[in-house]
């Protein structure tokens, strides 16, 4: 009986895919767009699904009824123009009919006028940079799982916490039933943004942007991943959006934008040596530790920066290659100038380099022109 | 022997004067030499079916190492860069290296067999193309050990990703380059025999389909090869010269590259799915001792998806951002390949239908091959439809997909090509036994490494990741257990293929299934030189009329 019953809920799986959330079907759909997908889906799973037994259940009868072994004789017949016609015109009808729904997805997924809110989305090797463009202010978003839960190298490592992989510094904090434009691009390789619960995925792509959008229906968190290769640690950038009220959001931008203002950077302030090198540090390990490794140390085709020409020779060509970028190495233009300033200080000054001299932020204005 | 043989010795007997001598020029040629400086058809091909099984194996060898990392969550065997490496080679080398040869070596090996043709058009640079490839795998692995390692960059190479990578970038590129060359000229023998060297009486409309699917994959090839040369070639510039093609600080578009390399990558899927058909084209009708049902429709069904397949490469490319109309004509274009993809199906269906059919291991992968390729093709259905490729696009549900129709698509059918044709190669029956355990095993395991991908996908696991989120734990384990099982089975085929070379279960007839193709006639094995005087009208037109193609 238990048996039976198990076969019975195995049959109706796929049936009750909504109630063990994105398990053998798509994430419980938290938006018009992501709902409509996901009647697109079924209705074409149907589709398929008729068809399936259709042409599987003539064919297999063939296979079971017209076998040599079983005594049938082959009959010779090799053509049918009827048949032939009617096979080629039934499935470009069911076409139609599927096509017909999906261009309306279509078009409303590529309608993001009107929108609220907008947000821009930038793609870092290998994290997440969201600029709330209506409120002036950023931040980062990056992985916040420890490395010791990701790393079972020697043993089975340390337990997962239950959103492994898929929990972030600080998330994106969007309010509820507002429809919210994201825009996309990247830093140095192309990423892509998506949460799959909203039904968006759009590609961050260095140079240019792109936009796309989603109006969360309910309040609530909702993780995606980067979904395009972007090197080493493309799996371990999350997409993590909090969907709050309306009120939560206000006061969370006020916070915000009060935060910002406080850390905001005067373009014209001149910096001692130890305030750069200790600022520097901050920048360092935010942006480059990730390649050149928070010693300086580099490693696979990333140089190491202890000790290189680069880091202990002119000051000029220092400032042009965080600017500028090369080979691997994206370009920087995003930090602001005091951030550059005090990197290259730091490059100088640590990691076990002892050059002396130190860059002020106006020298980095000068050396973008 | 079957009368049909002695038919051929007849041809023989007419010009004996000639044979004795050409054979003896050719025969000279023993050992090594036989191989390196190889201008017979037959050599050749048998020289492809061996790399590509080695490339078979080695890149098997790298998917294990992929699965046996996404086995659980955590890094438990390699670094992430390594990881990327690994899927990487993995992809290129089946690509090029597995599939695509063993499809030009079966064609070198059957063509001229089946058309009447003494060899290849051009037996020489038939040499040149086989003996391109094994530089061209070297300068892959090679690359594994340069500094920073192979590319990493997925086989599709996209930049501004693949102008980060050292050395082992540059080594990828050139091994494409070698590969393209090769194929280039593969493709160009391969049509130039079959549109010049038919026997007399084999007008193209009665030609195998086998033949048929050959010369619209190498149009295909010849025209899309040189298109991925340009792009990788492009890469190369902006990799060591200067050029911004790619890079958008100079004004070049990353985009750019995704448009010329699926404008080649599209074409490329149906390239290692084209012969497929072919080779199930002549398999099912043999045992199910009927005619191919509708010869015509699925000559033009292989001819549109030929043509279609050049305006749909976009579709790898919804989530880009593209305008909505162009979103909605490569979608419509996408949908519109279900039609004689389908035409397809329901002619090999039709062929079965009232036939006497018997299940030989050729048998159980063709059907096989029609089962898999189906569900690779409702997939693809399924990815057709923008909207729901927003949610699948660069998901597992795609990794489900293409190996759908690549493994058991391309590679059931090759594996199905072989026991059928193994006969004739070597002159010995394979054992069935061994054969049919093969299929069956290859079959359960193939299902349950790639079926639960399709729910990986559905719920959101990004491909080309070295670790995953705790809700993907389950399925991927069970891929990984599948992947194994599967990968162990491959060794009963390679020894099976042994065994048949050193005698197998007993000296095989000339026409071992009874089918109707000109290959039958002449003896197993089949002998160095056949076919030197065409086949005689008469012989051609009983095959043509046993396959109601007259
Ligand atoms: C034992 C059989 C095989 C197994 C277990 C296997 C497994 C895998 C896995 C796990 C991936 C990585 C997916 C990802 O992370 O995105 C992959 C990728 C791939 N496989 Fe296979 N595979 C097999 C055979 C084949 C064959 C025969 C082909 C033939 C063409 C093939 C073509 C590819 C391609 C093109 C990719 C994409 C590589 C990339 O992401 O750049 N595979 N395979
Ligand atoms: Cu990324």
């Amino acid at each position: 009986m238990r048996f039976l019953r198990a076969c019975a809920l195995a049959a109706f799986l796929p049936a009750c895919s909504y109630a063990i959330d994105g398990r053998y079907n798509f994430q419980t759909p938290q938006t018009l767009i992501a709902h409509d997908i996901n009647e697109l889906h079924a209705w074409i799973m149907a589709v398929i699904a008729v068809i399936f037994v259709a042409v599987f259940g003539v064919m297999f009868y063939s296979i079971f009824k017209h076998r040599k072994s079983s005594g049938h004789k082959a009959r010779h017949f090799h053509e049918n123009t009827t048949v032939e016609v009617l096979w080629t015109l039934i499935p470009a009808l069911i076409l139609v009919v599927m096509a017909w729904p999906a261009a309306k997805v279509v078009l409303a997924q590529k309608n993001t006028g009107d929108a609220e809110l907008t947000i821009k989305a930038t793609g870092y090797q290998w994290f997440w940079g969201y600029d709330y463009l209506d409120h002036g202010f950023g931040f980062k978003s990056k992985l916040a799982t420890p490395r010791e839960q990701i790393d079972n190298y020697k043993s089975d490592g340390q337990a997962k916490s239950e959103h492994y992989l898929l929990e972030v510094t600080e998330p994106m904090i969007v309010p509820v039933g507002t429809k919210v434009r994201i825009l996309t691009t990247a830093n140095d390789v192309i990423h892509s943004w998506g949460v799959p619960a909203f039904g968006v995925k759009q590609d961050a792509i260095p140079g240019f942007i792109r936009d796309t959008w989603f109006k969360a229906d309910r309040i609530g968190t909702f993780r995606g991943q980067c979904v395009e290769l972007c090197g080493r640690d493309h799996g371990f950038m999350p997409i993590v959006v909090s969907v709050v009220s309306k009120d939560d959001f206000k006061a969370w931008v006020d916070k915000k934008q009060k935060e910002a203002k406080a850390a905001a950077d005067d373009p014209n302030k001149v910096w001692t040596r130890d305030e750069l090198i200790a600022r520097g540090k901050t920048v360092y390990d935010a942006n480059c530790a990730a390649c050149h490794k928070a010693d300086g140390a580099g490693g696979g085709p990333f140089p190491a920066l202890t000790g290189s020409k680069i880091t202990t020779g002119p000051v000029a060509a220092h400032i042009g290659i965080v600017l500028n970028g090369k080979g691997a190495m994206p370009a920087w233009q995003g930090l602001s100038d005091t951030e550059i300033a005090a990197v290259v200080t730091y490059e100088r000054n640590a990691l076990g380099n002892k050059v002396g001299d130190f860059v002020q932020p106006k020298d980095v204005k000068a050396a973008r022109k | 022997m079957t009368a049909a043989t002695d038919t051929l010795d007849l041809a023989k007997h007419g010009e004996a004067g000639h044979h004795g001598h050409d054979d003896h020029g050719h025969h000279a040629l023993t050992g090594w030499r036989r191989w390196v400086y190889a201008t017979n058809h037959k050599d050749i091909g048998t020289l492809y079916l061996w790399f590509s099984f080695a490339m078979f194996i080695t890149g098997g060898v790298m998917a294990l190492g992929i699965r046996a990392e996404l086995f659980t969550p955590g890094m438990q065997f390699w670094q992430p860069e390594f990881f990327n490496q690994l899927t990487t080679l993995h992809g290129i080398i089946m690509v090029f290296g597995a599939i695509m040869p063993a499809f030009t070596g079966l064609a070198n090996w059957m063509l001229p067999l089946m058309l009447g043709a003494p060899d290849m058009a051009f037996a020489r640079m038939n040499n040149w193309s086989f003996w391109l490839l094994p530089p061209a795998a070297l300068l892959l692995i090679i690359s594994l050990f340069v500094p920073g390692g192979a590319a990493a960059g997925g086989w599709t190479l996209y930049p501004p990703l693949s102008l980060q990578f050292g050395m082992g970038m540059d080594l990828a590129i050139f091994s494409v380059h070698l590969l393209g060359i090769s194929s280039i000229m593969g493709s160009i023998n391969i049509i130039t025999t079959i549109l010049n060297m038919r026997a007399p009486g084999m007008t193209l409309m009665k030609m195998p389909m086998f033949a048929w699917t050959a010369l619209i994959t190498n149009y295909l090839l010849v025209a899309v090869a040189p298109v991925l040369a340009g792009a990788v070639t492009m890469l190369l510039t902006d990799r060591h010269f200067g050029t911004h093609f790619f890079k958008a600080v100079g004004g070049g578009d990353p985009v750019l590259f995704q448009h010329i390399f699926w404008f080649f990558g599209h074409p490329e899927v149906y390239i290692m799915a084209l012969p497929a058909f072919g080779v199930v084209s002549q398999i099912i009708p043999t045992f199910s001792r009927k005619p191919l049902f509708g010869y015509h429709s699925m000559v033009y069904a292989t001819a549109s998806i030929a043509i279609l397949s050049f305006m749909v490469w976009a579709h790898h490319m919804f989530s880009v951002g593209m305008p909505a109309t162009a979103q909605l004509f490569f979608m419509f274009m996408t949908m519109l390949i279900a039609v004689p993809t389908g035409v397809k199906v329901f002619n090999w269906i039709a062929t079965m239908w009232q036939g006497a059919m018997s299940f030989e291991t050729p048998m159980l992968f063709a059907v096989g091959f029609i089962c898999l390729f189906t569900v690779g093709g409702f997939s693809g259905l399924v990815l057709s439809i923008a909207p729901v490729d927003t949610q699948m696009h660069d998901t597992y549900y795609v990794v489900a997909h293409f190996h759908y129709v690549l493994v058991a698509g391309a590679l059931f059918s090759l594996f199905g090509a072989v026991y059928y044709w193994l006969p004739k190669w070597t002159g010995y029956m394979y054992d069935e036994k061994m054969g049919k355990l093969h299929f069956w095993w290859s079959m359960i395991w193939f299902n349950v490494t790639f079926f639960p991908m399709h729910f990986l996908g559905l719920a959101g696991m990004p491909r080309r990741i070295p670790d995953y989120p705790l809700q993907f734990t389950d399925f991927n384990a069970m891929a990984s257990v599948g992947a194994f099982c599967f990968g162990i089975g491959q060794l009963l085929f390679l020894y099976n293929v042994i065994k048949t070379i050193r005698g197998g279960v007993g000296p095989a007839p000339a026409n071992p299934w009874e089918a109707h193709t000109l290959e039958w006639e002449v003896p197993s094995p089949a002998p160095h030189h056949t076919w030197e005087s065409p086949p005689d009208e008469r012989l051609v037109k009983k095959g043509l009329v046993a396959q109601s193609l007259e």
